[in-house]
């Protein structure tokens, strides 16, 4: 990001230099072109990469612009030769706030439960991947036989291609056929119909998602936890350390600028984890696990797309990980953590 | 818009140039205007998006392609399966970006009217594929049209039916396949106290759940009136039946989840003995090894409400991208025609069960000899046409809900159904009336 802060530097220091001599500009030009045309790449790809896309998925989020409505004309070519052309009748336009209106009070889809369904999740999902993740680094990273074995295999779900994971698992818990049941029945307890129940089938989802999540919490951790001096360990056992005063006052402190910016990705990651809502509970029952991603997929891209609603949807989601990562910010900065 | 000028001009230049290279071109001299050349003499590469199943139909497909390609050996179609699911939304992208669409879609009923609205396909009026266009079932036919010209020629129809056990049926002393609702509920009294296996499976999904609604007389909504009918006394009525017939056990629960692949695999496991659903299982149910074969296959008529008895008219077009370059259309028209005609239909009737959608196969050997297709007849005689609209892939998505919330987890049928109307009214059709 430290292109956009200087693009950005040049309009915020532009006044200033209107009353400096004439000649300083292109003498700062003369002095530092080359730090320009070494900026210039980054700053064009990064425009047409994300800038545009971004400003444009805002714009869009102020049309009506559908599928249907995009073209000023229709053209049907006949199988004949000729090309017949009609003026679309109402084609798009600028609509200002009506989406976000119609999206926030409910009108069009279904945000607020979903939003809360996604809060939900979030919490659940970041807070079990994250306490598995760190027992299992822990454990790994003492001496024990066949370490090696353990972590290749624990990593292992990362290599699964994630809708091939998403689908075993839908399948482990299937009402009639999955394993899952079938444990249960095997051990005498009455079979759950998992995808009936709005917390139960966001429980098989959240399953999936900490699955598929552990491992890069280990490898994250582990790598954090190498990181910290074993001097630390060996001065805390001298002073008679339990292990758990140990784990809580030298562990979780070294750890802690690892944590914190895997905390912050792991949550983005999950709040906008589509695959897994999307192939595993499929919204079900009756759309009631659809997170917000998935609530916009269908609500914009089920029939004739929607393209305004889909920005509309994109750029509320945004909005409320831009504040959550503000304040994130905000709070790793009065604890004094550079970041 | 700008980009669709250009694309204009493209498509102009394209044509023009395509009319100056077939002027010069004098291999055979006769020109152009007569379409049936010699079949060798066309040679064009096409491009064939197959949605069917690719276990149980694609192959039956790609020997039809060895037969069209013994009389136009120069015509290379390049035959690629592509997933029901995701076939009309990649279909969508690629017609928008103008290019990577396939020459030849197989396209669902109900995405004719949409894809022709959004001008991705070509009008075929007036070309060989029409000309006998009154042999075509009529009501399969009707999915082609939109705004008063056609855009497809229908390659298979189907409807809901009644699939049924016919051993279960005996072993429970049931002679003929019930009628109605009211007799269904009879049959299954008698299939769960004489066999203790399931009797009826009804998937909890929209489309599944039409037949309850056009059973009392009612519809999705009435696109010559525009008017939103989902709610209306009949549909409730219909739905309530079917909600009633789960919570009296006549029909098992369905999982909110692969309700579709757990009633399949129960009534292949013989652990169901009445599922409604279309014909395109029947290969499926006939090659399941636990099934006994298509001897056990019972079809009949899906059983009726106090107003009739009918399924909603399903099936596939063959349509044809509007981006594919003028000079293909030739070839393009010939391989439809070949893959549409009488002959290729009762092909695959024979081979697959695929149901055909022309008179005149009907009245072929293979067809007429073939049980199963014979018995999907009276099916076909009452399916309901739905209605073509543009609009008419979105009403699914929130009938897949009410179906879940009403048959999952028992919730009123009435109020589900107004949940329905009002998206409809605010999403879908915004211009109709409640």
């Amino acid at each position: 990001m430290s292109t956009a802060t200087v693009e950005r530097r040049t309009p915020d220091t532009a006044p200033g230099r209107e009353q400096a001599p004439p000649g300083r500009l292109r003498r700062s030009w003369d002095k530092y072109w080359y730090a320009w045309a070494m900026v210039t790449p980054v700053v064009i790809v990064l425009g047409v990469l994300v800038f545009y896309p971004l400003a444009r998925g805002i714009y869009l989020s102020f049309t009506d612009l559908t599928e249907a409505n995009q073209q000023r004309e229709v053209c049907t070519p006949s199988i004949t030769g000729e090309l017949t052309c009609q003026a679309n009748p109402n084609g798009w336009k600028f609509v200002g706030l009506d989406n976000y209106i119609q999206v926030l009070s409910g009108q069009i889809g279904q945000f607020w439960p979903q939003f809360w369904t996604t809060l939900i999740w979030t919490v659940a999902c970041v807070v079990v991947t994250y306490s598995i993740g760190m027992g299992l680094a822990v454990l790994l990273n003492r001496p024990i036989r066949g370490r090696g074995i353990y972590r290749v295999l624990l990593i292992l779900p990362w290599a699964v291609p994630g809708f091939v994971s998403a689908f075993s698992w839908r399948f482990m818990f299937n009402q009639e056929f999955g394993v899952v049941n079938g444990l249960l029945k095997a051990i005498g307890m009455q079979p759950v119909a998992w995808f009936d129940n709005q917390w139960t089938a966001l429980t098989t989802a959240i399953i999936t998602n900490v699955w598929l999540g552990v491992p890069f919490m280990i490898v994250t951790l582990l790598g954090g936890l190498t990181a910290i001096p074993a001097e630390l360990y060996e001065a805390a056992t001298i002073d008679g350390a339990t292990p758990w005063q140990r784990f809580k006052n030298v562990t979780l402190p070294g750890l802690r600028p690892v944590s914190m910016t895997v905390l912050l990705l792991s949550t983005i990651w999950t709040f906008n984890m589509f695959p897994v809502i999307f192939l595993v509970t499929r919204g079900q029952p009756a759309g009631q696990t659809e997170i917000l991603v998935t609530g916009a997929y269908r609500a914009a891209f089920e029939g004739i797309r929607n393209y305004s609603l889909a920005s509309t949807y994109g750029v509320l989601i945004l909005s409320i990980l831009l504040v959550f990562s503000v304040f994130y910010r905000r709070a790793l900065r009065k604890q004094g953590e550079v970041w | 818009m700008r980009t669709r000028s250009v694309g204009m001009i493209a498509t102009a230049l394209a044509v023009v140039l395509t009319a100056a290279a077939c002027g010069g071109n004098d291999n055979s001299g006769s020109g152009d205007t007569k379409p049936a050349t010699d079949p060798k003499s066309l040679s064009a590469q096409l491009t064939w998006w197959d949605t069917s199943d690719p276990k149980n139909e694609g192959p039956a497909f790609q020997e039809l392609i060895k037969k069209f390609n013994a009389s136009y050996p120069n015509v290379k179609v390049d035959y690629q399966s592509v997933p029901f699911a995701d076939a009309q939304n990649k279909f969508k992208t690629a017609a928008a970006a103008k290019s990577g669409a396939p020459d030849i879609l197989r396209a669902e009923v109900a995405w004719v009217p949409e894809l022709a609205s959004l001008g991705y396909l070509y009008n075929l009026d007036g070309s060989e594929l029409l000309k006998d266009e009154s042999d075509f079932l009529a009501t399969p036919m009707s999915s082609n049209k939109y705004a008063g010209k056609t855009y497809g020629v229908p390659q298979v129809t189907d409807s809901l039916a009644l699939l049924y056990n016919k051993k279960m049926f005996e072993a429970a002393g049931i002679t003929a396949a019930p009628k109605t609702w009211a007799e269904v509920k009879t049959a299954a009294a008698a299939i769960k106290s004489k066999t203790g296996k399931q009797a009826l499976f009804v998937n909890s999904g929209g489309y599944f759940l039409l037949p309850f609604i056009y059973g009392e007389g009612g519809d999705v909504v009435d696109a010559a009136a525009k008017k939103i009918t989902v709610n209306g006394p009949q549909a409730v009525a219909g739905i309530k039946i079917a909600q009633d017939l789960v919570k009296d056990g006549t029909a098992v629960k369905p999982p909110a989840n692969d309700a579709y692949g757990n009633m399949m695999t129960l009534f292949k496991e013989q652990k169901v003995a009445m599922i409604i659903n279309g014909p395109w299982e029947v290969n499926n149910i006939k090659s399941a090894p636990t099934f006994g074969g298509l001897e056990n296959l019972g079809v009949a008529p899906v059983p009726g409400g106090s107003v009739k008895a009918g399924g909603p008219v399903g099936g596939h077009n063959y349509t044809i991208w509007s981006g594919m370059p003028q000079e293909k259309v030739q070839a393009a028209v010939a391989f439809v025609k070949f893959m549409a005609s009488a002959e290729s239909q009762a092909f695959l009737a024979e081979k697959v069960g695929l149901l055909p959608t022309r008179t005149s196969a009907y009245d072929l050997p293979g067809v007429k000899s073939n049980a199963t297709v014979a018995s999907f007849k009276p099916v076909l005689e009452a399916a309901v046409a739905r209605p073509w609209i543009p609009e008419g892939g979105q009403f699914f998505g929130p009938m897949d809900k009410m179906a879940v919330e009403v048959l999952v987890q028992n919730k009123d049928a009435k109020a589900s159904l107004d949940t329905v109307a009002k998206t409809y009214k605010s999403e879908v059709v915004k211009d109709y009336s409640n």
